[in-house]
């Protein structure tokens, strides 16, 4: 498996942290209720198709990433800088 | 049919002709008093211990694909009662109990072998947790020895003491635990559950869970519609695709777990043996195999197959602990889909929906699982109420943050555990 | 027997070799089996259950039956394919699974047992008594497990791991993958071919057909020898491609030295390649089949190819009397090319009834088949079956071709199916099966030389044109030919066993009682007869078995299922998929600057983390660790200690919102941090529960430097990376991981002042330093920085300078220090100062406590929100019953504490439900003149005072112990400020 990322170019999966599912950008407000970050670190859609997840380029230049991935076939359709991400987040809310 | 030696005789001298299947191939009826949705390990020991313990036997097994196709037929075949952690230790406790008795129980040799387990530590630190964990096991009435250095160099002489990167302090033996023939443990609770006249019904893919006024109603599969007054999920590896069905989310994310095992060889490893730092063990099969496996892959999937990161991360762990396996080859490599829960604990629970239960969430700890989890889950779904030694598996632990069973003390990251 | 002018062995090189003690000649070029039948050998192993005598079947790697062991002492390598290992002088083999020998092998005694020991006998009985499963069955049935053994010494050879990248990988190197690869190779790609031969040309170099105007081995070698000219071409013979994986990348063995006597040194015996490709063509071409019939397994009964394959390239016959068997034309070129060898081919036996054959001398029988073989460890005779009746023919060797099974292993890897074609009656690999790769050539069903080369050409072009690269001209060959017809028959039927997974002895009758059991799923089946379980992984058998199922169940073949195969494609050794890892290499280690200093003071060094840190500093006269150590405690609290505490995590934090960042991952406020000073933090996992603790300093407005501990250095700077990346990108904040450039050093005791002054160029005044003061110094003219913390409850410092001081300065504190009536301390003394003063490690933040398990549930500031707060007040998270931090002094004669013990109520029996808390961490305080202990006790802070049990069962140690308060010495923290 290899990631292309975006500051680095493509590289073997051995240089990435996993983290989990892109939810975990989302992070609620404090008082947001139980549910809220329930649904935060413990739920989740968990697809077996497309899914957006959060990596880090550890072994490389450290950079958070929004990996679009399929978990049946792995096939890796997108990657973006978690941070652009997130900025873009901020914007359309 | 009762399977013995002398049957075995018996057939061998009259050209075995006398056999009969093993369990029958049923059309599925219009309604069953319960459904069990999955016909892996567990869903078979659960609908083994309804016929069984609750004299449930209007019940059908209703498998997408073929019984025991799933992790049950994917895994390591370890089986160990050695956890520390409340909660978790009288379930596998209870498990091991069964397991001790399967053979006579089911009338099948699951091949049952206490070769006894054990896991080495690398440090006083290692050494400590250890032994919290072999105390909480003798707690609970298990067995668990603390052994020295020169104690686990007298059982396991081939490992690398010297000269090594994480040198060996020592081992927690666990005599009781070892391996079973994993398809066999299947196949004997289907036999099971079908001479106590459950249907099974294979190919035959669950679609839908009919739900009116938050109760039960049934299912819709692809042999048509059942109804049914309870259901059960127990559908490791596909559990959020089923729940979903009924309008659930849960707290898992499917990760591929991969297995090794190498052509055979004569008998060189007699333990089921784990490396302290790094995930790595292993054990040798009857046929001759060393049978051993490591961590995650570490990224969601449902492919059921690893990459070469995870692959050589488990050989290299092979290769600084016991450098004699070196010669031996890998033959055929695997990978099963792992319900990873927030705190690496599965689920035997009640739903909001009335009559609808799930078991879910055995990360991988569920081959040493099967029996206990479909005793529990079946004493659930037949009394509603919850089996003593599975009471603390409840969804809203999380949510809670009470009865939290995180052994691998990583937190609520999914994966990590 | 060798033939004269046959063969593309070496024959001005001659080779000896050993087999089972007896030494053979053979030729460079040989394999142990060609060089074996060439000595008239022909038992070369025995099966897996029944042990019947085995000769060997095919020519290549999917070999089920001439299984070997090589190699002698921690040399010894078991399961070596004989029809894959290559002779060199001094090669020692040996034959497996028999004893006392080969040619008589006393387990043979299954064979007559086998009507009890068919399809899953084991699972039907061994049950009773029960406990004779372990003690007697199980024994027994594991003794005779296995095939070869390993010689139980460590490895002593050397292996490689290697990456490689490659616009093109050509997996085969046949006519389709030469074609393919010449074709890439001319365009400029960059090449990597692959074979697992040792003589690159695949079929070519065992058949007679010319390619142009030369043999098929030639053209293959000249072919050859163009593309080792290039320099985008990298030819990779001798190597197995493995397995196919995500992305492009593919894993592959490398038998480096395995055809060599070179051994360890820098000569590795195999290397495993990661090979990342843009695009791959599979042209691994296709595998012969067996036909099952009444013991079909007796030595001398060959594929029909594996016989043209020693006949043409090794220059071997089999057999003196040959017989051909098939259902299709290809076997006809097995009658052909003996006969034109000059070897009597007895007669040519073909199933089918309208076929023309070749003409030669021997007999033709249309319509007919085999029914029967003799001839125990040798074929003797075989019975064939006409529609007139049976006749027996002496032979000694019988060639069968059941038809080609194209190698679609590799298409198998990512989950793919492949597809029946119901005109070669195999199946083919599924489009799209592994992305960005061309299937060509035989392992597509393209069973035609001619088709074959073009069909290089075009996967070729395919590859080029996703790349990006234009053509270039490559004219194809003429190549002689004849078109693969056939007809499928599976097995002949009859009485007695026909086998089909020859190793492990599972027969047509095994596949039909499965069904009978209703095992009539492939998987089910598989698993209950082990058919396909073997070292070949079913190569030879899965497609007939599953015919054979198929046939049981009243159902077609694609109905009945399909065949699937996993990685790897044949056997790889764990040495070479994990070289580089034994002994120290698992993983990287890390020293400190006084790392060499401490080893040459007799210090053991123990691991943490990566890092290797001293344990304690023994002295003359000491004997044990605990003299060592009470003696280092001793100079903290008397005089001055020094310690390398450089592991610790070290995060230089800077920028406008470093202070926001501090005040987010901690529970606490570094916001209202003065220039100067330092502060404990506490930092939760977003869980709630403590990920981690250290402390910080400030050293400008907006410059920090955080102190992690070190095992979780690497956590938290992620951790760090996580929130400014993806919580907090609006920060300005910048960090770097600042560990390895600084060297620091504790310097702890009443006497840590003065030894401090002797060497600050500007020294310790009066106040000028109070305690959590920290900033710039210049120590012996090297700008450093000094921190007033203490993490042994002593007055205390830790000094840090670039690394590239720190050894020096280790040396000139150790000096310092010892002439003050000190000296260095290690870990074991750092445990007990730490434990004295109730200071947590991870031994009591192992990733289950909370801030309220551990007395700090006021450190989680009500004034802002931080990573975790918001779950670190769920209710389960604060319960008051948890087990919470305390302190232990044991109260009996026993005086014993141990860590990992439970705690329970003084009365209660020491039972799970019982348990209220267990032991963290235990030293030996040389002050207080006892052990104490830190651990979690429920209600724990209610109690002190109170007298409870501890039982650790596993060391037999059951003592009453007193809780207390988990600061043992100077509570009120005189000594650390004055």
């Amino acid at each position: 498996m290899r990631i292309d990322c975006p500051m680095c170019g493509s590289r073997d999966r051995r240089e990435y942290y996993y983290q989990g599912g892109a939810v975990m950008l989302a992070r609620p407000a404090p008082d947001a209720g139980e549910a809220a970050w329930d649904d935060y670190l413990h739920l989740r859609e968990n697809p077996a198709g497309e899914t957006e997840e959060l990596w880090q380029h550890d072994g490389g230049c450290g950079a958070w990433l929004v990996v679009t991935r399929d978990t049946v076939s792995h096939e890796i359709s997108n990657v973006a800088l978690a941070e652009d991400v997130k900025r873009a987040m901020r914007k359309a809310s | 049919m009762r399977f013995s030696g002398w049957r075995v005789l018996r057939e061998g001298l009259t050209g075995n002709k006398g056999w009969a299947p093993h369990w029958r191939d049923p059309e599925p009826k219009a309604e069953y008093d319960a459904v069990i949705i999955g016909g892996g390990g567990h869903g078979l020991s659960t609908a083994y211990y309804l016929a069984k313990n609750h004299g449930m036997t209007n019940i059908a097994v209703l498998e997408k694909g073929y019984l025991g196709g799933g992790n049950v037929g994917r895994n390591t075949t370890i089986v160990r009662a050695n956890y520390g952690q409340q909660g978790n230790s009288e379930f596998y406790s209870h498990s091991l109990k069964l397991w001790e008795n399967l053979e006579e129980d089911l009338n099948y040799n699951a091949m049952m072998s206490q070769r006894g387990i054990i896991n080495l530590f690398h440090s006083d630190g290692q050494r400590d947790a250890f032994a919290r964990r072999g105390n909480m096991m003798i707690n609970q009435g298990d067995d668990a020895e603390l052994l020295d250095r020169e104690g686990v160099r007298r059982l396991l002489p081939y490992l690398d003491f010297d000269n090594v990167r994480f040198p060996i302090y020592g081992g927690l033996l666990h005599r009781r635990g070892g391996t079973a023939r994993h398809d066999a443990v299947a196949w004997g609770f289907a036999r099971g559950a079908d001479q106590r006249g459950v249907d099974l019904i294979q190919q035959c893919e669950v679609t839908g869970i009919d739900i009116e006024n938050g109760k039960v109603r049934g299912v819709q599969t692809t042999r048509g519609a059942i109804r049914a007054k309870k259901v059960g999920i127990v559908v490791a590896g596909r559990s959020g695709q089923v729940a979903a069905m009924a309008g659930m989310r849960l707290p898992i994310e499917s990760h591929v777990l991969q297995a090794f095992v190498t052509e055979g060889i004569k008998p060189v490893i007699d333990h089921v043996v784990s490396f302290g730092m790094g995930h790595f063990y292993i054990s040798q099969s009857n046929k001759g195999g060393l049978v051993f496996g490591g961590d995650l892959d570490f990224y969601a999937s449902y492919a059921q197959r690893g990459n070469m990161p995870m692959m050589e991360h488990v050989m290299e762990a092979g290769m600084t602990l016991m450098p004699m396996i070196g010669k031996a080859k890998v033959l055929r490599s695997w990978g099963g889909i792992m319900d990873m829960t927030p705190d690496g604990s599965p689920i035997i629970d009640k739903t909001d929906t009335e009559g609808l239960f799930i078991d879910c969430g055995w990360c991988y700890g569920g081959f040493k699982a099967v029996p206990g989890s479909g005793f529990s889950f079946a004493h659930l779904m037949a009394t509603g109420e919850h089996h003593e030694p599975a009471a603390k598996y409840r969804l809203d632990r999380f949510r809670k943050g009470r009865g939290l069973m995180d052994e691998e003390a990583t937190g609520s990251q999914h994966n990590l555990h | 027997m060798r033939l004269a002018g046959k063969g593309l062995v070496d024959r001005s090189t001659p080779v000896q070799f050993s087999f089972d003690g007896t030494t053979y000649k053979g030729f460079a070029g040989d394999t142990v089996a060609s060089a074996l039948l060439a000595n008239g050998v022909k038992l070369m192993g025995r099966s897996f259950k029944y042990h019947r005598p085995r000769g060997v079947l095919s020519a290549g790697s999917e070999e089920p039956n001439a299984l070997i062991t090589t190699g002698k002492g921690a040399g010894q390598e078991p399961n070596v394919r004989a029809t894959v290992q290559e002779v060199y002088d001094g090669l020692v083999t040996r034959s497996q699974n028999a004893w006392p020998s080969l040619d008589f092998d006393v387990m043979a005694v299954n064979d007559l047992g086998a009507p009890f020991l068919g399809a899953g006998f084991y699972y039907k009985t061994f049950m009773w008594p029960k406990r004779f499963w372990e003690a007697v069955y199980e024994p027994v049935i594991r003794k005779a497990a296995g095939l070869g053994a390993l010689s139980g010494k460590s490895n002593e050879d050397t292996y490689e791991r290697a990456y490689a990248f490659c616009d093109l990988l050509v997996i085969g190197a046949g006519p389709t993958g030469l074609m393919a690869a010449l074709t890439a190779a001319r365009a400029g790609a960059d090449v990597i071919i692959a074979d697992e031969d040792s003589l690159l040309g695949g079929r070519l170099n065992a058949e007679t057909g010319a390619v142009g105007h030369q043999s098929g081995a030639a053209w293959a070698a000249a072919v050859v020898a163009e593309l080792s000219s290039m320099e985008n071409v990298r030819l990779m013979s001798r190597t197995t491609v493995t397995g196919a994986y995500d992305g492009g990348m593919y894993g592959a063995l490398e038998r480096v030295n395995q055809h060599t006597s070179h051994r360890g040194g820098g000569a590795p015996l195999e290397c495993f390649w990661r090979i990342s490709a843009k695009h791959a063509v599979l042209a691994a071409g296709a595998l012969e089949r067996p036909i099952a019939f009444q013991n079909n397994d007796r030595p001398g009964v060959m594929t029909a190819g594996a016989v043209r394959a020693y006949l043409n390239r090794w220059g071997v016959t089999p057999g003196k009397r040959v017989a051909v068997f098939g259902n299709n034309d290809d076997a006809h070129r097995t009658a052909r090319d003996l006969a034109a060898a000059g070897v009597h081919v007895v007669a040519l036996i073909d199933s089918r009834n309208d076929v023309a054959v070749p003409d030669f001398d021997g007999r033709v029988f249309k319509g007919a088949q085999v029914c029967n073989a003799a001839g125990r460890k040798e074929l003797e005779s075989i019975t064939i079956r006409t529609a007139t009746g049976e006749e027996a023919l002496q032979v000694d060797c019988l060639a069968v071709s059941g038809g080609w099974n194209p190698t679609v292993h590799l298409t198998c890897h990512m989950g793919g199916r492949p597809t029946w074609r119901e005109d070669i009656q195999a199946f083919v690999p599924t489009d799209g099966s592994i992305p960005n790769m061309t299937v060509a050539g035989a392992c597509n069903g393209v069973f035609s030389t001619q088709q074959c080369l073009n069909d290089g050409v075009e996967a070729a072009k395919a590859a080029l044109k996703a790349l990006g690269k234009k053509n270039a001209d490559v004219e194809v060959p003429k190549a002689e030919d004849a078109p693969y017809q056939m007809s499928p028959l599976w097995a002949v039927a009859g009485k007695g066993r026909a086998w089909l997974d020859f190793q492990n002895d599972v027969s047509v009758k095994d596949i039909k009682q499965a069904a009978v059991e209703n095992f009539r799923s492939v998987e089910h089946m598989k698993r209950y007869t082990t058919q396909g379980m073997a070292t070949d992984q079913g190569k030879n058998s899965n497609v007939a078995a599953l015919a054979m199922l198929a046939d049981a169940t009243g159902r077609g073949i694609p109905e009945t299922g399909t065949t699937t195969f996993r990685p790897p494609y044949s056997p790889v050794s764990i040495a070479a998929m994990g070289a580089g890892a034994q002994g120290h290499g698992f993983a990287p280690e890390r020293w400190t600057t006084s790392h060499k200093r401490s080893v040459e003071m007799g210090a053991p060094m123990i691991e943490a983390g990566l890092w290797y840190r001293p344990s304690y500093f023994p002295k003359p006269g000491e004997s044990t660790w605990r003299q060592s150590c009470d003696r280092e405690v001793g100079y903290v609290r008397n005089a001055v200690g020094v310690c390398d505490v450089s592991t610790l995590g070290k995060i230089d934090i800077q920028g406008p919102d470093a202070a926001k960042l501090l005040d987010f991952v901690y529970t606490n406020m570094f916001s209202s941090l003065k220039v100067g000073r330092v502060r404990y933090g506490l930092m939760l996992r977003e869980d709630g529960f403590v990920m981690d603790d250290g402390t910080t300093a400030r050293l400008g407005e907006q410059h920090f430097v955080m102190t992690t501990t070190t095992a979780a250095a690497g956590n938290v700077m992620r951790h760090l990376e996580f929130v400014t990346q993806a919580l907090h990108p609006e920060w300005e904040v910048s960090f770097a991981s600042v560990t390895e450039q600084w060297a620091q050093f504790a310097v702890a005791g009443p006497k840590s002042r003065e030894l401090l002054n002797g060497l600050l160029d500007e020294p310790i005044k009066g106040e000028s330093w109070p305690f959590m003061a920290c900033g710039p110094v210049s120590v012996v003219g090297v700008e450093g920085r000094l921190f007033r913390i203490s993490f042994s409850g002593e007055h205390a410092y830790e000094i840090a300078v670039p690394s590239r001081y720190g050894a020096s300065l280790f040396d000139i504190l150790l000096k310092r220090a010892e002439e003050m009536g000190g000296g260095a301390y290690g870990m074991e003394a750092l445990n007990v100062l730490r434990i004295e003063k109730g200071f947590i490690t991870h031994a009591e933040i192992e990733g289950r406590a909370t801030a309220f398990d551990i007395g700090a549930a006021k450190m989680i500031s009500a004034k802002k929100d931080c990573v975790g707060k918001t779950m670190a007040a769920r209710p389960g998270l604060v319960d008051e019953d948890r087990p919470q931090l305390v302190g232990l002094k044991p109260v009996d004669a026993a005086k014993q504490l141990t860590a990992g013990a439970h705690l329970f109520e003084r009365d209660a029996e020491a039972v799970r439900i019982n348990s209220k808390g267990h032991v963290s961490s235990v030293g030996f305080s040389p002050d207080l003149g006892t052990m104490i202990g830190l651990g979690f006790f429920a209600r724990g802070p209610e109690r002190h005072g109170e007298v409870i049990r501890m039982v650790d069962h596993l060391r037999g140690v059951e003592t009453e112990v007193e809780i207390c308060h988990p600061v043992f010495l100077d509570p009120e923290g005189e000594r650390v400020r004055g």
